[in-house]
């Protein structure tokens, strides 16, 4: 492709990076990447992705703009208070960069609908709050084998890791089965230190941009930890469960499931 | 010495300064094949320094710098690397 004048300028920093040069923006502006939640997460995953080009980024969020999101959601503001937030990061995204598509999914992903709403991306980007969706999200990838970028926060810390199906753990490889309801306080008994999702998601959206290039060392078989008030990354290998129900030998799981939800108060 | 060297291709990149210089020099040798020459045309002194020196980093030879006037310089880069790998 050949870019525009407006195109070297906004890429030139990556484009002068050995790793990336001007057929990995290429790279870039073809990816397409569903971003699973608008969120704490997803917000500042789509911010990064807009920013560096990704020329298709898929929505997923059936929620709307509520004033005690903006602590930490950054693709919303004040004005857009009832907005779908879908809508919300289209807005915030499109007008950081016109050489984005947002493709927005007011829906709840579902057993029923997951697989046709992700089956045209390349990557799928966990940014959820809730156990249901994560296993979900996680199952489904497998089984449409899209590479993954899952994380979770949780107060002070974070969690990353990158699944790859076939190539390296799935999230069911670490934690085979759901929490049951009750066992972990729900989003909103536990807070969230807003920055805290800033940092998870900016990691995750470096993860998706060295998956797109093809560069570097993913988080593939390793889960990264992060605490905020130690300030300390732990990063944790984890093997391929050769029992995982989803992606092991003998794999007990073949169709998708709706687990209970058990974060009451966001739907 | 330049006189010898066969160019498969030119860019002007006069007016541009850095970094965009050796932007647009890299994008044009990305699309060349390896062996080949590109000739550089720049009358911004700091671009006769640095995008050889950038070129050299990414793997490419310098083949010669010229003055050809009090702001033109020439610079032949011949293509030796394709994308670096990591």
């Amino acid at each position: 492709m050949e870019f525009t004048e407006d195109q070297i300028l906004r890429y030139s920093r990556h484009i002068l990076l050995p790793e990336v040069g001007g057929d990995g923006q290429e790279k870039i502006l073809n990816a397409k990447v569903a971003l699973v939640g608008a969120g704490g997460l997803g917000s500042p995953v789509g911010y990064y992705l807009a920013a560096a080009g990704v020329g298709t980024i898929g929505v997923i969020d059936n929620d709307r703009v509520e004033i005690s999101n903006l602590q930490r959601q950054i693709a919303h503001n004040t004005n857009r208070l009832g907005v779908y937030k879908a809508d919300s990061a289209k807005e915030t995204y499109e007008t950081l960069n016109h050489d984005v598509n947002v493709i927005t999914h007011k829906e709840r992903l579902t057993s029923q609908n997951i697989k046709n709403i992700i089956k045209d991306y390349d990557i799928v980007v966990d940014g959820s709050d809730n156990f249901p969706t994560r296993y979900l999200v996680n199952d489904a990838c497998v089984m449409l084998k899209k590479t993954l970028v899952s994380a979770a926060v949780f107060r002070f810390e974070g969690q990353v890791m990158s699944i790859f199906p076939g190539d390296g753990p799935c999230y069911r490889c670490l934690f085979e089965i759901p929490p049951p309801p009750g066992m972990v306080p729900s989003c909103q008994e536990a807070g969230i230190l807003g920055v805290v999702t800033g940092v998870i998601g900016t990691i995750q959206a470096t993860e998706v941009i060295k998956v797109i290039l093809g560069i570097g060392h993913p988080l593939k078989g390793s889960l990264l930890l992060w605490n905020a008030l130690d300030m300390s990354f732990r990063r944790v290998k984890v093997p391929r469960n050769k029992e995982c129900p989803m992606c092991g030998e003998h794999p007990t799981i073949k169709e998708l499931i709706d687990y209970e939800q058990f974060c009451s108060m966001s739907h | 010495m330049a006189d010898d060297i066969k160019v498969d291709n030119t860019l002007d990149i006069k007016g541009q300064i850095c970094p965009y210089t050796f932007v647009r020099s890299k994008l044009t040798l990305e699309k060349m094949q390896l062996g080949q020459v590109l000739e550089i045309v720049t009358d911004h002194k700091p671009a006769s320094e640095n995008v050889p020196r950038s070129m050299e980093n990414e793997g490419q030879k310098v083949l010669n710098i010229k003055q050809t006037d009090e702001k033109e310089w020439h610079i032949f880069v011949r293509k030796d690397k394709e994308k670096k790998k990591t």
